[in-house]
């Protein structure tokens, strides 16, 4: 009789935990212990991915970190609903300044930190995706090329959700936003030729560049530890599905970052200096409709009448990110 | 340091906004019915012991498998797992292997000599229990495990039943049956084997408080084929009896065996094991409605046990028999075409069904019989209170595991009513279903399957044919399982809050909502992988 | 330590001696030299401990400083005109969150239309913004005004302006004490700030405050600025007694005392003003001068003190509200309310235009019997004016 000795846990790595794991290869998220550097009582809607997200990634840092951590947050939801007068719900060290110069304040953290001698406390600069794709695109850039040592996460729900769902350079093709309504022969934003931020990261040569979604968490974790094994400029590109600018249910939050991911829509890799090293496997491929048709934001591309035109497109796009990132390699499940 | 007003914050000063108050329906832990334990017939509980041995706790998890089934060992070899094929897994890959699984934890159980002792105390009742095999054995153990003096009478000399009597060697070596018959006999339950009861109210007699009969289903259905002088016809039930006995008959070297039952299977496989050269299975309708279990049907194929599906034996001579071909109908029923065939046999094996044999309760007026056998109320009751009975006996799924389901029930209703109150069966939830369940967490596994000795090699010996799990790929199995409306404790839940709602209790002590701040947006019941979170609507 | 310097490189000496952890700056005429001189002093390691960045616009450079600021760091930065107007969204956000940053300005005019020389426009158009202003009137001034700049700053917890005149002092050459280091550690000590980031005790900084508490955070910044009229003169006290010399204060009186006229001004056009006021003493004439050095938060009890007794005030302005007229004229206004005693705003030098004895001189002679409209432009072109307005009028 042959058998394979391999080590099976159940749930393997797709679940949070793991009863029958032992504790030092749990996530930080399964741990009793971990930070909860946002926690309870924020003001975020129900089902926000962008708290769920703040929350991975931050404990996941204040892990790699030893718990010296400041983060530097830029004006938006996460900023708005964590600290309104008298509440905050962070539990670390924390700076909000303006919409667009949360990379240059965290450059301005970093270098305070060197100059006393104190470059173990690490930094990082958060912001939505109109703080960093659009508004703080120039200081961005500007800490890339300097090398500052940050590590930059942009929490991307592709709107400007905070000040009422209008679009921004990080909306996708075809979405309703408030600035690019569902009506005229076009409903819904343009297709242009997007602005992909990781990419442009990658064109600066920095340290390190990834993707991730609250979908996946041990994924999301072994980035931002990863991310934190380098000095430099890093960068990290979560996406994080809105309910309310999506319309979409509250409790499919994750389900939809999966699809997003399964779908090819949004690739998850990792760079190095500017090459991409690791590209996560899509593990059951789902056409680009099972995702759109979660979320109201799209409904008019189904009715009154289908748009195949436009969702044809849509998936040619996901085609597009499967065969550049090799999401699905020959001979895999 | 003197910070200044508003513009900085304490951190976590948030706490002080409950967020709870948004809720329109809150998140609930529950606990729903597995659907393996839904479709077993012992009423195993099965998601809890496969659960317990996930992590190696291997004696624990016998222990809450013996709640339920005193005989995972015979169990695993003779079961037809109907959990297995409700189990949601295996809308997913394969269904788990609860059976090797269970087979493991029984066969080590046996090795480490693990004991169950009696600590309730003894309620002075005595029970009398006529028939020993699965069922009456299975209502001893439960009766004694209650607290109550127990005998078991039957007519053989050992105790096992179709067990010992029915089930060939290769399926349940004797090894297995004997170990797991002398455990409930260490329990301290009384056997007075050779001891037939011809009259069940002279036992009462003897001081009984009450009584359960399963005597089971012993007699040979038989059929009337027209038949010459020197033919020779014997009856399946008593073959397989004999040949357990150790007085194997002589059934020649071409057999035919006439039925498409277990029965039937496992005659025409002793057959083989006997010396026979050819040894077939003729049945009137076809493979796809033969009551015989496929995968008995699929290991005979394996050992070259021949089939002859649609047709009927119509004369029976020395050394052949005349068969007419049957042919379906359109409404899939078969129909005789006329058409006839010789096949050379040099006995023709009967194993057309079973009855009971009803001659000890001829004496029981209110003891209802209907349709050949014993009638009993929801309470397995018979119309003479005191007396109860089940098993192949009463209106049953014939097997093993349904003769131990209902040894069960009958004692927890003896038990009550014993003591003058009324069993209730706890309300059953809700039986999961695939779509609730989120499969997107369960590591990509297949089935590991049991292997089997070759067919052909199997078929000369009366070595046991399906070997079982070694402790890794037991654990392995055991661990494919999704714990169905249970949780099983992934933390998903605990992880996948935006609100850090969640409290995690400790290992072992499974999770909390933290209602100040749960918002209720329900991605805990979303990504729960197993379906224990469900929402409700929060009162207004 | 006595130096024939360039003012910027002056400034750059004394600011490296204030021992600053970070200086971003991004550059921008005329305050290049600046930002150049204190960059090759870190990059020699001249100074330890000290991060310099390079930044890539001003906006990013006021950030930045607010990064290291906000993280304790003594901080420093400098700009002027345009890169100060990139910049005003995180000028507001330093002095809304208390943060102790000192930054030059070198005056220079804002466009369009584009003009790199001297006035005021650039720092009265921040005037509002909750940062201290001090302007200096020379180079020497300039360097000690820096060393004051960072005790007022660390002492109020509020950031703090300091104004040169760009190109007329940037970029002239004179003789300026240098503070040394001895002396800026003795009256400097390390800064300890108010609020700090720092895991070991964390804080959220920079929350969103409603309705409900706004109005008493600008109230307390507002009483806050207000307490720095009492901050100032005694820094500049304190400064004295180690480096003996007067430099900063409130105000600076330039024979006030029983003048009739007395011409107001801010920054280095003094200088020129003082030597006219000697020349028109020696005719005769009951003149004095008033240099205001500490703009915001303006001493409006000192300006009144020294002015009760003048007939008539002649404010110089290096600044225009366009279709209103002067800017320090309205804060003088407010001083002077109640008192008759007349007042003449000048427009002058806007733009880097020269401000000559000559010119001043035959205005002082106008001033001093009345004979002057209530705003004038100095040395302004009337003819062309004339005709350019009337063509385009004709045009439209």
């Amino acid at each position: 009789m042959s058998t394979d000795s391999v080590k099976f846990y159940q749930v393997g790595s797709f679940a949070i935990g793991n009863r029958l794991l032992p504790a030092a290869a749990g996530s930080v998220q399964s741990d009793m212990e971990r930070t909860n550097a946002l926690t309870s009582g924020h003001r975020a809607c129900q089902g926000c991915g962008e708290a769920l997200g703040a929350r991975y990634a931050i404990d996941a840092a204040m892990r790699a970190a030893d718990d010296k951590v400041i983060a530097v947050n830029a004006t938006g939801c996460l900023e708005v609903f964590s600290t309104p007068y008298p509440e905050s719900s962070w539990r670390i060290a924390w700076l909000h300044s303006l919409f667009g110069n949360a990379p240059a304040v965290a450059t301005g953290v970093a270098a305070a930190l060197r100059a006393k001698g104190r470059s173990d406390i690490r930094v990082i600069g958060q912001g939505g995706d109109g703080a960093t794709v659009d508004i703080g695109f120039g200081p961005l850039s500007g800490m890339f090329e300097r090398n500052d040592d940050v590590l930059y996460i942009c929490y991307d729900n592709e709107a400007y959700m905070n000040t009422g769902v209008q679009r921004s350079g990080a909306t996708p093709a075809a979405a309703r936003t408030a600035t690019t309504q569902a009506v005229g022969p076009e409903p819904g934003n343009v297709f242009g030729q997007g602005k992909n931020v990781p990419r442009i990261a990658m064109a600066h040569e920095i340290p390190y560049v990834a993707t991730a979604t609250v979908a996946d968490l041990r994924d999301l974790e072994a980035k931002v530890t990863r991310a934190m094994e380098f000095r430099g400029s890093r960068y990290l590109h979560i996406l994080v599905p809105c309910p309310l600018g999506w319309g979409s249910q509250s409790c499919d939050t994750v389900k939809i970052a999966r699809l997003a991911t399964q779908s090819g829509l949004f690739p998850v890799f990792e760079a190095e200096r500017g090459e991409v090293v690791s590209s996560t496997p899509i593990r059951q491929k789902v056409q680009v409709e099972e995702y759109l048709k979660l979320q109201s934001r799209y409904s008019h591309l189904f009715s009154p009448k289908r748009r195949d035109d436009v969702i044809d497109k849509l998936q040619a796009a996901a085609d597009r990110n499967i065969e550049r990132y090799n999401l699905m390699p020959e001979g895999d499940l | 340091m003197e910070q200044p007003f508003a513009i900085t914050l304490k951190v976590e000063s948030s706490l002080a906004n409950h967020t709870g108050s948004w809720r329109v329906e809150r998140p609930q832990y529950v606990n729903l019915m597995p659907p393996c334990n839904n479709a077993c017939p012992a009423g195993e509980n099965v998601q809890k012991w496969l659960y317990t041995a996930e992590d190696g706790s291997y004696e624990e998890a016998w222990r809450a498998l013996i709640v339920e089934n005193p005989f995972p060992a015979i169990m695993g070899r003779v079961c037809y797992h109907p959990c297995q094929t409700v189990c949601s897994r295996g809308q997913l890959d394969e269904a788990v292997g609860i059976n090797s699984v269970e087979r493991f934890l029984g066969d080590l159980a046996i090795e480490k000599g693990w004991s169950i002792p009696v600590t309730a105390p003894s309620t002075g009742f005595k029970v009398l229990i006529i028939g020993a095999g699965p069922t009456g054995l299975s209502a001893a153990y439960h009766l004694r495990r209650l607290g109550h003096a127990v005998t078991i009478r039957d007519a053989a000399d050992l105790a096992g039943g179709m067990m010992r009597f029915g089930i060939p060697k290769y399926r349940l070596p004797r090894n297995i049956l004997n170990a797991e018959i002398a455990r409930i006999e260490d329990m301290g339950v009384r056997f007075q084997m050779n001891r037939k009861v011809d009259n069940v109210q002279d036992a009462i007699d003897d001081g009984f408080d009450a009584v359960f009969l399963a005597v089971g289903a012993q007699i040979g259905k038989r059929a009337y084929i027209p038949a010459g002088e020197a033919a020779r016809i014997l009856d399946a039930v008593n073959v397989l009896h004999d040949v357990a006995d150790g007085e194997a008959p002589l059934l020649g070297r071409k057999v035919v065996v006439y039925g498409g039952g277990n029965t039937a299977i496992d005659v025409a496989r002793t057959a083989k094991r006997l010396g026979a050269d050819e040894a077939m299975i003729v049945y009137r309708r076809t493979r796809e409605k033969a009551p015989a279990n496929d995968t008995e049907i699929q290991e005979a194929i394996e050992e070259g046990v021949l089939m002859k599906w649609l047709s009927t034996v119509k004369h029976a001579d020395a050394g052949v028999l005349k068969i007419e071909k049957m042919a379906l109908d359109e409404k899939g029923f078969p129909q005789p075409t006329g058409e006839f065939e010789e096949l050379e046999a040099d006995s023709l094996v009967l194993a057309l069904g079973q009855e009971v044999d009803l001659s000890l309760i001829n004496n029981l007026a209110d003891v209802e019989v209907r349709d050949g056998v014993v009638h009993v109320d929801t309470n397995m009751m018979t119309g003479r209170a005191g007396i109860f009975a089940g098993g192949d006996m009463v209106p049953a799924e014939r097997t093993v595991t349904t003769g131990v389901g209902h040894g069960k029930k009958a004692a927890r209703n003896i038990d009550a009513w014993l003591r003058k109150e009324k069993f209730e069966k706890e309300p059953i939830p809700k039986v999961v279903e695939y779509a609730d369940l989120n499969p997107w967490y369960f590591s990509d596994a297949p089935h590991a399957v049991r292997p089997r000795l070759e067919g052909a090699r199997r078929a000369s010996n009366f070595d046991e044919v399906v070997q079982g799990l070694d402790e890794s790929t037991a654990l392995y199995e055991a661990r494919r399982c999704m714990s169905c409306g249970n949780c099983f404790e992934c933390d998903n839940c605990f992880g996948v809050c935006p609100d850090n709602a969640v409290i995690k209790l400790g290992p072992g002590k499974g999770f909390e909502f933290n209602l100040d701040y749960c918002k209720g947006c329900g991605i805990c019941v979303t990504e729960c992988p197993s379906g224990s979170i469900i929402m409700i609507p929060e009162k207004s | 330590m006595l130096k024939q310097v360039e003012g910027s490189r002056a400034v750059a000496e004394a600011v490296a001696a204030c021992r600053p952890e970070v200086i971003c700056a991004y550059p921008i005429s005329p305050q290049t030299h600046i930002v150049e001189g204190l960059s090759r002093i870190v990059k020699e390691g001249a100074l330890g401990n000290c991060e310099f960045i390079n930044v890539e616009s001003e906006f990013a450079a006021m950030s930045v400083a607010i990064g290291a600021s906000a993280t304790g760091a003594r901080t420093y930065t400098a700009t002027a005109s345009q890169g100060l107007l990139y910049m005003v969204e995180a000028v507001y956000n330093a002095s809304g969150l208390g943060l102790p940053i000192v930054m030059t300005v070198a005056n220079r005019a804002i466009g369009a239309p584009i003009n790199i020389w001297n006035d005021h426009s650039d720092s009265m158009s921040q005037r509002d913004s909750g940062w201290i202003q001090i302007f200096a009137e020379t180079n020497q001034e300039a360097a000690d005004l820096h060393v004051q700049a960072f005790r007022i700053a660390e002492e109020l917890s509020l950031p703090v302006m300091v104004c040169m005149d760009g190109f007329i002092l940037t970029h002239a050459s004179e003789r300026v004490d240098i503070p040394e280091q001895e002396q800026v550690d003795l009256f400097l000590k390390p800064y300890v700030p108010r609020q700090v980031l720092d895991p070991a005790n964390p804080v959220s900084i920079g929350a969103m405050v409603g309705p409900e508490a706004f109005t008493e955070v600008r109230y307390m910044t507002h009483m806050k600025t207000l307490s720095a009229l009492e901050l100032i003169p005694q820094v500049a006290k304190d400064f004295e007694e180690i480096f003996h010399r007067d430099s900063g204060g409130l105000i600076r009186e330039y024979h006030c005392e029983g003048a009739e006229t007395v011409v107001i001004a801010l920054g280095s056009v003094l200088g020129t003003i003082k030597d006219v006021i000697d020349d028109q003493r020696e005719k005769g004439v009951s003149i004095g001068a008033l240099g205001i050095i500490s703009y915001r938060p303006f001493p409006f009890d000192a300006v009144r003190k020294a002015l009760i007794h003048a007939k008539r005030v002649v404010i110089v302005e290096k600044a225009l509200a366009v279709g209103i007229g002067g800017i320090v004229a309205q804060d003088i206004r407010r001083a002077l309310s109640g008192l008759s005693i007349a007042q003449y705003t000048v427009i002058a030098g806007l733009g880097g235009r020269p401000i000559t004895k000559a010119s001043l001189d035959d205005l002082f002679d106008l001033a001093v019997v009345d004979d002057i409209r209530a705003l004038t432009f100095l040395d302004l072109d009337q003819e062309l004016v004339d005709a350019e307005m009337k063509r385009e009028a004709g045009q439209s």
